[in-house]
């Protein structure tokens, strides 16, 4: 093990020493504990690196890399630098090969502090102090508080100093200070946040401008929380508005535009009817005859949920009355359910098929159609209200869910629907139409029914 | 003069420059005040030092001189027969408020527009004012970008120039048709000879600054406009071939495009609705497309849809490539930047850190996902070293694989 130490956490200088005396050592990055100022780190470390060594050349590029990285608040960064030199040199790494892993996190690094140093230059505020006394009597002082997210204070300073030459200042941060008396850059040690003034009587004009540049008609505040996160905000004045102007721009915008548009939403099945007949969701209006809505009464305890209109329903423009209708109907009537009492409808409100000379083929309504018609098995549930759903067959039970359960080993169980009302799975009627072998399709209809029995039982618990 | 009619002034001369979308405060020369003992520097890219609840970012000190006008232009809050409060700066008042905001770190500089007062002359000369006193009495160094009148004399645009880093002329609508409709005011013809005028002063100081380093500057950082979308029949492509002529023709560095947003008290003439935003972005996407992608303003027209629109669900260039899959898929280790350019996700940056790492070695999938925020999208649109789309880049569902899920609501806690 070798202890490399420099100064400080910004110490270019000092870890290019460093790396010169390590290279002549032969020291591989794996060996090498690097310690920052006069804290030990590793009580392992036996050996100290020697600070002589010659120049080494380094590709283009690196020098410039490897001082934004030595800014960066990861302890690792010395480390990840020197592997990247050793390797360079080498000839293992490229600086120009932008896809190398160990070359691509270290340029992600600088880009983070060239950020925080983008960021720091835009989000500073001053606050002026009046000088007490002195010679020069009154003079404006203006101190700032800022805490960086990297080691760049430093590296920062020039450009305040260009940019506030004629003024007197001072950044005040967790790690160091930093004045300028319009001659000099001065450094001195850490303050606290109370250091730092606490008011300012111009804030209250810069308020006054922000709330009034904001137009409140476009709200976009991921793009602004984008550019402008949160942790900059205590200490930048005018973010103590953002909420506020937020909330009264919801409102006004409402104001402004809604006037006179009431959003309607129906609230009875006969208005969802006329509203759905008008859908447009998905293209599955277009082929079909009408609309097959659910019917039965508002109030009933018990909805059915099949999967979508078939060809006689599609003519009929009511749920449930062709074949597969018929043998519900049946066994309903054997599991003792009345019908009337109970509200029948499909997850998909108009049939789907395919053309096959006169024929017209069922097809699957597919997970897009499923969920645009949604919508409209959500409203019918919210106003009938059932405490029961028997979702009839896969779609019917997707549709409720929202998973995609497997049905044989799903039915009779009871599930939830997304609005949190019971939900009891089991076949669609049609299934039975489709097997072949006569005594498999009597054991299964005979589940069926079993099925609809314990959906009348727990109704009546 | 009391601080709070200052501020009062203030909140009704900012509201009313809100509607004027650009806030750059880029691509001038770059100064610094560490010499001269003033205030001020500008280094080349502009420093956003806020952002807004609506996106837009604080860069200047963005205000009107007045929000009189004896104009009646029916998209603008401040006219004639709007019944807006009106509010008067004086010269000083800004310039003090631009020092004030400046020193505390909060501003770029000022970006200083007006309503025309008695005459274009007397209201252009109280802009320059402005500007003189900044950079004469006070050794301003900072950004400044003024709204030049186009009936105003030339000896005043000329003195505009000398102080200021940017002049803007609004063209205010797309179409000629639009302006004579909502703006009856002002002419096309003045707008666009003004433009012209600028252009030549531009590059008539650009020249001497070569010749002579003394030379005075002007405007270094060129000229821009503004057009308002949504007010108007204008379709995107009439929007994007406007602009490409205006670009070609006047050397401006921004087109901004403002969405019409709804006003209060609107005149009737315009209908109520929400500004349309996405529009906006999918407009400045095109213009970054011919800007900085390589793209001709026909193939950006060509990206639109039968209605002369832009797709709003997904951006330009992903609708130009579902347009043009023929040139599809593109080799990532073989391609030419230009190509590289015109694949979907691939942004210049990107493009620049694969040909410099092709240099080096084969790229994969993995590689080109490194240097990218999302493979996903771009995958069916490119070749890499053991990786082909196959029928991927076929696929009719294409679109709905690669376009951007609905967006959630937007919350906010």
């Amino acid at each position: 093990m070798i202890t490399a130490r420099i100064a400080a956490e910004d110490d270019f200088d000092g870890w290019r020493n460093q790396c010169r005396g390590l290279m002549r050592l032969g020291a591989r990055p794996a060996d090498v504990v690097w310690q920052v100022g006069e804290q030990r780190t590793d009580l392992f470390a036996s050996a100290e690196a020697s600070l002589e060594a010659a120049p080494i050349g380094v590709p283009k590029g690196f020098a410039e890399l490897a001082r934004s990285v030595i800014c960066h608040s990861d302890p690792e960064r010395f480390g990840l630098l020197y592997q990247l030199l050793i390797d360079l040199k080498a000839r293992q790494r490229h600086m120009g090969d932008e896809a190398d892993p160990l070359l691509r996190k270290l340029e992600m690094m600088a880009k983070n502090v060239r950020r925080d140093i983008h960021k720091m230059r835009a989000f500073l505020r001053f606050r002026r102090v009046e000088e007490e006394g002195g010679e020069t009597g009154g003079e404006e002082h203006f101190v700032a508080w800022f805490e960086p997210e990297h080691h760049i204070v430093r590296t920062n300073a020039a450009f305040f100093v260009r940019r506030f030459a004629g003024m007197k200042w001072s950044i005040l941060t967790p790690s160091l200070t930093i004045h300028w008396d319009r001659q000099t850059l001065l450094e001195a040690s850490a303050k606290l946040k109370t250091d730092a003034p606490t008011e300012d009587s111009v804030e209250d004009q810069w308020k006054t401008y922000y709330s009034s540049i904001f137009n409140p008609a476009r709200l976009k505040v991921n793009a602004m929380l984008k550019e402008m996160p949160k942790k900059y905000w205590h200490n930048m004045p005018e973010t103590a508005l953002v909420t506020e102007l937020i909330q009264s721009a919801r409102n006004r915008e409402v104001a402004m535009i809604e006037k006179d548009i009431v959003p309607m939403v129906a609230d009875t099945l006969a208005t969802l009817r006329a509203e759905a007949d008008r859908c447009r969701r998905c293209p599955l209006y277009g082929p079909a005859t009408q609309l097959v809505f659910g019917e039965g009464p508002a109030d009933a305890r018990l909805m059915f949920v099949g999967e979508q209109p078939g060809d006689q329903e599609d003519r009929a423009g009511r749920p449930f009355v062709g074949p597969a209708g018929q043998i519900f109907d049946a066994a309903l009537a054997q599991a003792g359910v009345d019908r009337t009492q109970s509200y029948v409808t499909n997850a998909v409100k108009h049939f789907k098929f395919r053309p096959e000379g006169k024929k017209r083929i069922h097809e699957r309504p597919n997970v897009s159609e499923i969920n645009h018609c949604r919508w409209w098995l959500k409203r019918e549930i919210e106003l009938v209200k059932p405490e029961l759903i028997v979702a009839l067959g896969a779609t019917a039970a997707l549709s409720l869910t929202g998973r995609s359960l497997p049905i044989t080993a799903s039915r009779g169980q009871v599930f939830e629907s997304l609005e949190g009302v019971p939900v009891l799975v089991t076949i669609h009627p049609s299934y039975l139409l489709r097997l072949p072998d006569a005594k498999a399709a009597e054991r299964e209809r005979l589940q069926f029914v079993a099925d609809l029995e314990s959906a009348q039982r727990r109704l009546y618990r | 003069m009391t601080q709070l009619q200052v501020t009062e002034k203030l909140a009704i001369l900012a509201d009313a420059a809100k509607y004027d979308a650009s806030c750059a405060s880029s691509g001038t020369v770059k100064r610094s005040s560490s010499k001269s003992g003033g205030i001020g520097s500008t280094e080349g890219m502009g420093i956003c030092h806020a952002y807004a609840p609506d996106g837009r970012c604080i860069s200047l000190l963005k205000i009107l001189l007045t929000n009189s006008c004896i104009f009646d232009c029916h998209y603008c809050i401040n006219r004639k027969s709007s019944n807006v409060r009106r509010a008067r700066f004086t010269p000083k008042e800004v310039v003090d408020l631009t020092l004030n905001f400046y020193k505390r770190n909060y501003i770029e500089g000022l970006f200083l527009s007006s309503g025309i007062i008695k005459s274009s002359n007397y209201t252009m000369e109280q802009i320059v004012e402005v500007a003189r006193s900044l950079r004469e009495d006070h050794d301003f160094r900072g950004y400044i970008h003024l709204k030049t009148i186009p009936d105003a004399d030339p000896e005043l645009l000329e003195a505009a120039g000398r102080h200021a880093d940017r002049l803007s002329i609004n063209v205010e609508l797309p179409t000629r048709e639009g302006l004579n409709r909502l703006a009856p005011e002002k002419s096309e013809e003045r707008i666009e000879s003004a433009m012209g005028g600028l252009k030549t002063s531009i590059l008539d100081g650009r020249d001497a600054k070569k010749k002579y380093r003394s030379a005075p500057n002007f405007a270094p950082a060129g000229q821009s406009t503004q057009m308002i979308v949504g007010a108007d029949a204008a379709t995107d492509s009439d929007i994007v071939r406007r602009a490409n002529g205006l670009y070609d023709r006047f050397g401006l560095r921004r087109v901004y495009y403002s969405a019409f947003s709804p006003i209060p008290d609107a005149s009737a003439v315009l209908p109520l609705q929400r500004p349309p935003l996405m529009r906006e972005h999918r407009l400045y996407q095109s213009d970054w497309l011919m800007r900085f992608y390589g793209f001709a303003p026909q193939e950006v027209v060509d990206a639109a849809q039968a209605d002369g629109m832009l797709p709003l669900d997904i951006d330009p260039k992903l609708a130009w490539a579902l347009k043009h899959r023929g040139q599809f898929p593109v080799d990532v280790n073989r391609a030419p930047k230009e190509m590289l350019w015109r694949v979907p996700g691939l942004g210049i940056k990107a493009v620049r850190a694969i040909l410099n790492a092709r240099r080096w070695r084969r790229l994969r999938l993995e590689d080109v996902g490194r240097l990218t925020v999302s493979i996903a999208k771009i995958r069916p649109f490119l070749i890499a070293d053991g990786w082909t789309p196959g029928a991927l880049t076929d696929l009719e569902h294409l679109r709905a694989s690669v376009a951007p899920k609905t967006e959630q609501l937007e919350l906010f806690a």
